[in-house]
């Protein structure tokens, strides 16, 4: 067998790996539930506008020129350039359905809001130029953070099922283990940061999903392909071997994702930066978990080689059993 | 050893043949271009043509391509600035009443690729400029409004029937009608289900005063009710759009109570505001024959107590100024055929108020005239000495003109219609203008046209970077092998621009995200080959067996990992909404295209390389 390579104990670390992943869950946890997300505009409702002044701009002068149109609830900050300017505005209050309804009128200017402001802007400087806008009503935010979270249940759920069909109930549980280490830490290094988390992190949290997943599947195919080989190795020899096995591949296939995500992330612009990040982190820890989590997980749930033997081979060594005097 | 049969290498080159064809117009950009059509029933002329050319020449802007095609003018530009500054120097030129000036993205694909169908990918409005807008129908109103309706209609019927009741009125989504006591009720209860013809629940409840009969709106009326209204909403917001000359709008239902319209290439966000959130009534009027009307038109002398219109081919019209019924009253308008004088018809249904004076006035009117008036109100904010102002702008139209045969009250029919067209947009029109339920806009996203290009060029550059930087490191780590990839992942990356291409999907910014990401993982199913086939090798296999077992050990792998990837993609796909729908379809095209040139072309060309023949070692 493969003798020749050097074979490195990662099942005897694995007490280190759980500690330290603990660890990271713990912090990522905490920080969710003390500090939370900082959602953007997709998931609060709410309106955002990106301008380009004919000359460099300072945020204060924006800000003033804001506050004496009456405007409130504002934050003004530079985006990417001097010349450029970003104003987010809070979700205009009381937008209850009955509101809008009694309101008719009122909806309109909420719609407004973001040709109101440009009008404001414009007629203390000529010559700003609305590049984007983003306006999302909070009851839209509401439905896609919903929507967002349901996603994220049916993408396991559906990971889960395939997987159970695929190799066995144990390897989905352990697969799932590891995504949902992956998520939390990802959501936790949001929260940490504070970095915000829109509608293309949520997209880049989903493909981590099937990233990492992608990682733990191959590292599985190949402790299933060992428990047959080696039938006289314990477990934890056989995952040492088949993690070594495909520790090149796992390396190799995250550097090149790293090498795209990095391209992304210096040439993508402003509006995939939080997606590359996301991703970045993502599959390193997506890269650690695929050889620490997902099989320290089996170990746990106590995965034997019999686990995986199909069921027709089983009742074969059976008859052979009933035949022996 | 390691060969493959001559229809797997015709295949492989049938695939990269299509591939390329259809990828190639992703080579020629699409120009900025202008278009000019006529409104209603104009014609392009050729004065027009030079008058915008004279025009487009003072002010300097060069044209690139002037072309006409079908009535209509299509005017190619170098870069989207000088198309900006065209389009308002057009618009300003020919007016906006007799034509319909448009921004829009000319494809320059050679006349052969087009015969094939071949189009170039379609841009979403991150990466082309323009505005997404998601709108709500008031669904609340839609369905106290039809409340409403059966307030008055229960009335009467009780009124009719002689059941003796303490008032009828109106709470949130339900009626509720107060009896004295039970039998009452019972027989109120059936009368009123009787005339709702079973689109009402009723329950009743007893109160100190005496019985009190709920009456709802059955589930299945309720769906049938907000689906005509979202419908209505739809051909409304469809007529304005046409109005605001955008070239390729889209408008699209989404789920029961919302709609979708997206304007790309529009710069004035606000007159796209102001033009779809203008609402639109209908009135009914007695058509005044009594005097010319193309008299009154010439001299300015309008008759007492009428009012002068005109109809949709500018044709003076005169009204009585009464108001039979308006808009609101129309319960259902539906294109039809009317079997008795064998044209095409449009049938009308009103509600109880609408349809008793509709029956008073028919009775005293029969073999008048009526005219069915469409009106439009729009906002229009208007800058007058510095102050904004917003102003209330009306446009009256008089849709149609039809004789009264006989009286007639809840349904009738208009007929004597040139054509079934006619007869379906008249429907369009005065279902229009009974609009039930108001639409607001809930989410915007507006991207300007220089910060599209700016996306396209980042987007553009960040695959260049990454699929360079992805091909060097194969080539040093896996040699010959690694350049065999090299190939297959230039070929995935065609298979993803042919298929999206043919699919006319939209590419977005997190779609090319999606690119960018899937050339990173395309090569995975290669680096598991590879990785194999070098593992054989230290077990003492010989180059050949090591290639074979490597491909054949690799296959199960690289399947499941796909597969649970792909299921990522599907779930991604369906609670994503546009952009983010844009980067699952790429990646699930990606994972299928990758699955192929990794695993059969790649084995292909390496058979090619080493397959039958004594090789000793392998470049791996």
């Amino acid at each position: 067998m493969s003798k020749t390579i050097q074979v490195i104990n990662f099942m005897g670390l694995r007490k280190l790996a759980v500690i330290f992943s603990a660890l990271l869950i713990l912090v990522s946890v905490v920080s969710l539930m003390v500090k939370g997300l900082e959602l953007g505009v997709d998931f609060t409702g709410g309106t955002v506008m990106e301008m380009t002044y004919p000359g460099a701009v300072e945020p204060s002068d924006v800000r003033a020129t804001l506050q004496d149109a009456g405007y409130e609830d504002f934050t003004v900050q530079h985006f990417g350039s001097i010349d450029k300017i970003l104003v987010r505005m809070a979700p205009q209050e009381a937008e209850t359905q009955k509101d809008l309804i009694a309101k008719d009128a009122k909806s309109d200017t909420k719609a407004q809001l973001s040709n109101n402001i440009l009008d404001s802007l414009q007629a203390k400087t000529a010559g700003v130029t609305m590049d984007r806008v983003e306006f999302v009503g909070p009851q839209i935010g509401e439905e896609l953070r919903e929507k967002g979270g349901l996603a994220m249940l049916y993408a396991l759920a559906g990971i889960l099922i395939y997987v159970a069909l695929r190799f066995e109930f144990r390897f989905s549980v352990g697969a799932i283990v590891a995504l949902m280490h992956d998520v939390i830490i990802t959501l936790g290094f949001f929260s940490i940061t504070g970095l915000e988390f829109d509608l293309t992190v949520l997209a880049a949290i989903l493909a981590i999903i099937g990233y990492s997943l992608n990682d733990t599947i191959v590292v599985y195919d190949r402790i299933r392909e060992n428990f047959r080989i080696l039938r006289k190795q314990e477990p934890e020899g056989v995952l040492n071997t088949s993690i070594n096995n495909t520790l090149a591949r796992t390396l190799v296939t995250s550097l090149t994702t790293l090498l795209v995500l990095v391209a992304l992330f210096i040439f993508g612009g402003e509006s995939v930066h939080a997606f590359s990040i996301a991703m970045i982190v993502g599959v390193l820890v997506g890269t650690y978990s695929s050889i620490y989590v997902a099989s320290s997980s089996l170990l746990m749930l106590g995965v034997t080689k019999e686990s995986l033997l199909p069921p027709e081979k089983e009742a074969e060594d059976a008859d052979e059993l009933a035949d022996l005097p | 050893m390691n060969r493959y049969p001559l229809w797997k290498y015709l295949i492989i080159g049938l695939v990269a043949l299509v591939g390329l064809i259809y990828a190639s117009p992703i080579l020629f950009p699409s120009d900025h271009a202008v278009q000019v059509s006529p409104a209603g029933k104009n014609t392009l002329t050729e004065a027009t043509v030079k008058t915008i050319e004279t025009r487009l020449a003072e002010e300097g802007l060069a044209i690139k391509k002037m072309e006409t095609a079908e009535d209509q003018l299509l005017i190619r530009f170098a870069g989207s600035e000088t198309q900006l500054k065209a389009s308002k120097v057009i618009r300003e030129a020919i007016g906006e009443e007799d034509y319909i000036t448009a921004l829009n993205l000319a494809p320059t694909t050679p006349a052969w690729l087009r015969s094939l169908n071949a189009k170039p990918m379609y841009m979403g409005l991150d990466l082309r400029g323009g505005v997404h807008f998601l709108m709500e129908v008031d669904m609340d109103t839609a369905i106290k409004k039809a409340m409403n309706n059966y307030k008055d209609a229960i009335r009467d019927v009780l009124i009719k029937k002689k059941i003796r009741y303490l008032g009828v009125s109106v709470k949130d989504q339900h009626l509720e009608v107060k009896f004295k006591d039970a039998e009452s009720a019972e027989s109120g209860q059936r009368a009123i289900a009787k005339m709702a013809t079973g689109e009402l629940d009723f329950s009743t409840q007893e109160t100190a005063k005496g019985v009190t009969l709920i009456a709802s709106l059955k589930e299945s009326t309720l769906v049938e009710k907000k689906r005509f209204a979202l419908q209505q909403n739809i051909t409304t917001l469809r007529n304005r759009v046409n109005e605001l000359g955008v070239s390729e709008p889209v408008i699209q239902q989404q789920g029961l109570e919302r709609i979708i319209v997206q304007l790309p290439g529009i710069q004035d966000t606000g007159r796209a505001k102001q033009i779809l959130g203008a609402t639109a009534t209908l009135e009914f009027r007695k058509v005044d024959v009594t005097s010319s009307a193309v008299d009154a038109a010439r001299s300015g002398q309008i008759p007492r107590g009428t009012k002068l219109f005109q109809d949709a081919d500018g044709n003076p019209v005169l009204l009585r100024r009464e108001v039979i019924i308006a808009g609101e009253q129309v319960t259902s308008a539906a294109a039809g055929f009317d079997a008795q004088s064998n044209s095409p018809s449009v049938n009308l249904r009103l509600d109880g108020k609408g349809s008793k004076r509709m029956f008073e006035f028919t009775t005293a009117n029969v073999q008048q005239f009526m005219g069915v008036v469409y009106i439009e109100t729009k906002i229009r904010t208007e800058n007058v000495d510095g102050e904004l102002v917003r102003k209330k702008v009306e446009k009256k139209k008089v849709i149609n003109q039809a004789q009264i045969r006989e009286p007639f009250g809840k349904s009738f029919q208009i007929t004597g219609l040139d054509s079934p067209a006619e007869a379906h947009n008249l429907a369009l029109l005065l279902r229009a203008g009974a609009l039930a339920a108001p639409v607001y806009i809930v989410e915007e996203r507006t991207v300007g046209p220089s910060l599209g290009q700016a996306n396209i060029d980042a987007g553009f550059k960040s695959v260049v970077l990454g699929f360079v930087l992805v091909l060097i490191f194969m080539a040093v780590y896996y040699k010959v092998f690694g350049l065999v990839a090299n190939l297959a992942l230039a070929l995935n990356l065609v298979l993803i621009v042919a298929v999206l291409s043919m699919l006319q999907a939209t590419l977005t910014l997190p779609g090319i995200a999606g690119i960018v990401l899937t050339v990173g993982m395309a090569v995975d199913a290669n680096v598991l080959i590879y990785e194999r086939i070098r593992e054989e090798i230290r077990n003492g296999l010989s180059p050949q067996a090591a290639i074979n077992s490597g491909y054949g050990k690799a296959l199960s792998t690289i399947a499941d990992a796909n597969i649970t990837t792909l299921i990522a993609a599907v779930v991604l796909y369906a609670f994503g909404t546009g952009p983010i729908k844009g980067f699952a379809i790429v990646l699930a095209i990606g994972i299928m295209s990758s699955m192929f040139t990794s695993i059969m072309g790649t084995r292909s060309i390496i058979n090619l390389i080493y397959g039958n023949r004594k090789v000793s070692k392998l470049h791996i």
